[in-house]
């Protein structure tokens, strides 16, 4: 692999394994902790990374609602893998973090108040796919925007690299296309790979785009080659290939004011007879973001605040005075699906779904927003009043 | 005289496990016997100082007639009273003779039972004398038993979720066995507090938490038996430390009943 000239921004050259390798190694050289897909107990999550042999070599998934198989040591492919339980979220929004805490001192009668302030090393996310790139968009609206910004978040998420792997293979709970959010990438990354179907002996290349001036500094010091129109036809082909093959759909037409209007709807209460009121679904959401604070004492007379992740299906996560404010399961069902789908533009002026499927796959009774959306779409009362 | 509230540990039907919690809390005790006064905790020591206390935690079902004579005498000489355990807040696993006739184990097990003095149904503390707070559990959690110490000494709510298992099996990045495996786990109808230590093991979850106030039992056990599980099955796991609990004894019950008649209380499926 030959011409090693300097690259700068959109440029579009391509890369072997090797090169992945040393990418990998570019980036721990540049000071960041590498995180990517990793396989742990039958399913891809994150881990830190090594080199290519840490990734989901030749693993394969298999997704449907309510269900997840990962078929391993298939081939030689590093990303023919869709989404898995783990979410970017976790890197930055942690699921349980102590806020402050504060010890009596002795004598003083004062306490000592400990700020957390943990320096999170900078992380480069090898391998996230275009709809955790919208997610984290999505996240850093609603944590990093606003008036009052997150500081711990915003600590952990400044500076991040990102390197999206563009999705080939898409899972059967996939509907990004409908969410305008992959399986392209389209902004958002420092490099973009695509992994090119295999050559004759197995292995794969990977067209990588360059999306910013840090990207390009990375990409500098690892052997490639300018993409030539055969590399990029063929990128063209992975991904429209993913787009024919993505059979679920949400129709966002118009969803927004339809789940608006249709807040008294059977569907909630049949719905409710199924749903679990687990919220797994709102955990392994990548935009999901409610929390929950504690105050907590010890023996000691040491105070913590703790904040972990929360559910709008934990019925204390509405709990005012007097009960909590959703306490049926068919009120906190539709409190997830018209927050995601409709109430998420009113506030953050975007949706709250990205189409990754992950609520889909990983509801241990297999609830599909999609299909809720649908049904809620058509037998909604104002649909027929508006057709009648 | 000392100013520390008194504290009382008492035993009724059960294996002490939940008592031992409270001892297994090894680098906590020295500073529980300094913020309190351990009164009565005959696990721990024979001496006893008399009543009354200003929290008794009480273990163990009622499941003998002197029990339930007994348990008003505790009550009487507490201020708080917190039941702990599964025995103490849903009858425990002794309580798997009500579903059926104490007196038929009795000839079973003993050579001469008439020397056997038990109630008919093993009984939850709380269907006997008023209870200020449960704390659930098999055993309970020794953080979350801590916690309600601290919470009613220093006054405030204790910090205890009623939220599902699989919140904190998330929380934990642990991947669900059920979805990535089809492994039967009652971790969505059932109460968190032991930080998922089952499925982080690769075990389902057994329920030792009991249900959660919003547990949707019928529609689990629907999808674990179209995974395979058959009705016995389902009907034997949900009845095991918390059989007592409503949800729990009346699932149970449910699949013994859809295993002798077929499907009749399904939850909808729609499509
Ligand atoms: S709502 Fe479901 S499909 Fe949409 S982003 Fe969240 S987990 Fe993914
Ligand atoms: S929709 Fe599914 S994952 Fe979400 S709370 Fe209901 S049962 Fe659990
Ligand atoms: S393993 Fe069990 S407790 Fe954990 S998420 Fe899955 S169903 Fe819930």
């Amino acid at each position: 692999m030959g011409d090693n000239e300097s690259v700068q921004v959109d440029d579009e050259v391509v890369i072997g394994r090797r090169g992945l390798d040393e990418l990998m190694a570019s980036l721990a050289a540049l000071g960041y902790e590498v995180t990517g897909p990793v396989v742990r107990d039958g399913a891809i999550v994150h881990g830190p990374l090594a080199g290519t042999g840490d990734l989901p070599v030749g693993c394969h998934d298999q997704q449907g609602p309510g269900s997840y198989r990962l078929e391993e040591g298939q081939d030689e492919a590093l990303f023919g893998w869709a989404v898995g339980p783990a979410s970017w979220k976790a890197s930055f929004f942690p699921p349980r973090e102590t806020v402050w805490s504060a010890a009596p001192q002795d004598g003083s009668g004062t306490p000592s108040i400990a700020q957390a302030d943990d320096e999170p090393g900078t992380l480069a996310l090898f391998g996230a796919r275009p709809c955790e790139v919208a997610a984290l968009d999505i996240l850093d609206r609603v944590l990093a925007g606003g008036e009052v910004p997150d500081p711990s978040y915003v600590r952990r998420r400044t500076g991040t690299f990102i390197v999206v792997a563009e999705c080939g293979t898409p899972a059967s709970t996939c509907f990004c296309t409908s969410m305008g959010t992959g399986p392209a990438a389209t902004a958002g990354f420092d490099l973009a790979l695509c992994e090119l179907p295999p050559g004759g002996d197995g292995t794969h290349e990977y067209v990588v785009r360059i999306g910013s001036a840090r990207g390009a500094a990375a990409l500098e010091v690892v052997p490639h080659r300018r993409a030539g129109a055969a590399d990029l036809d063929a990128r063209r082909q992975v991904l429209s290939g993913a787009e024919t093959r993505m059979s679920r759909r949400l129709e966002v037409d118009g969803l927004r004011e339809l789940l608006a209007e249709n807040i008294d709807h059977p569907r909630w209460e049949e719905t409710a007879e199924r749903c679990l009121s687990c919220g797994n679904c709102t955990l392994v959401c990548p935009t999901c973001f409610c929390s929950d604070v504690r105050d907590v004492s010890d023996l000691s007379g040491t105070v913590e605040r703790h904040r972990h992740w929360s559910s709008c299906f934990d019925r204390a996560h509405s709990y005012i005075h007097g009960g909590p404010v959703r306490s049926t399961t068919a009120s906190c069902y539709r409190q997830w699906l018209t927050h995601k789908l409709s109430t998420w533009w009113d506030q953050f002026d975007t949706s709250g779904c990205v189409g990754c499927g992950r609520c889909i796959s990983w509801c241990p009774v297999g609830i599909d927003l999609t299909e809720e959306a649908a049904a809620i779409r058509e037998t909604s009362a104002t649909r027929e009043g508006r057709d009648a | 005289m000392s100013a520390r509230p008194t504290l009382a540990v008492w035993k009724f039907a059960s294996c002490d496990g939940c008592q031992l919690t409270l001892l297994d809390a090894e680098d906590e005790l020295l500073l529980l016997a300094q913020r309190v006064q351990i009164a009565h905790f005959t696990e721990m020591s024979r001496s006893s100082v008399e009543g009354p206390y200003d929290l008794s935690l009480v273990e163990g079902s009622v499941s003998t007639p002197s029990d339930a004579e007994r348990i008003k005498e505790v009550r009487a000489a507490s201020r708080a009273l917190v039941t702990i355990g599964a025995c103490a807040t849903a009858g425990g696993i002794q309580g798997l003779r009500n579903f059926a006739s104490a007196g038929d184990y009795a000839s079973l097990v003993y050579a001469h039972p008439e020397y056997i003095s038990s109630l008919d149904r093993s009984t939850p503390i709380s269907d006997h004398v008023a209870v200020d707070y449960e704390l659930h559990g098999c055993p309970v959690d020794r953080r979350q038993l801590l916690e309600v110490i601290c919470a009613l000494l220093d006054g405030r709510r204790p910090a205890v979720p009623d939220h599902s298992v699989c919140q904190e099996c998330k929380q934990n990045g642990t991947v669900c066995l059920l979805v990535a495996e089809g492994t039967p786990c009652l971790g969505p109808v059932t109460r968190a507090g032991c930080g998922a230590l089952c499925p982080a093991h690769h075990r389902g979850c057994f329920g030792c938490f009991g249900p959660t106030a919003a547990a949707n039992t019928a529609s689990l056990a629907h999808t674990l038996r179209e995974a395979g599980l058959a009705p016995v099955d389902a009907s034997r796991l949900f009845r095991t430390f918390n059989a007592g609990a409503p949800a729990f004894r009346a699932e149970s019950l449910a699949q013994e009943h859809h295993d002798r008649t077929g499907p009749s209380r399904d939850p909808v499926r729609p499509r």
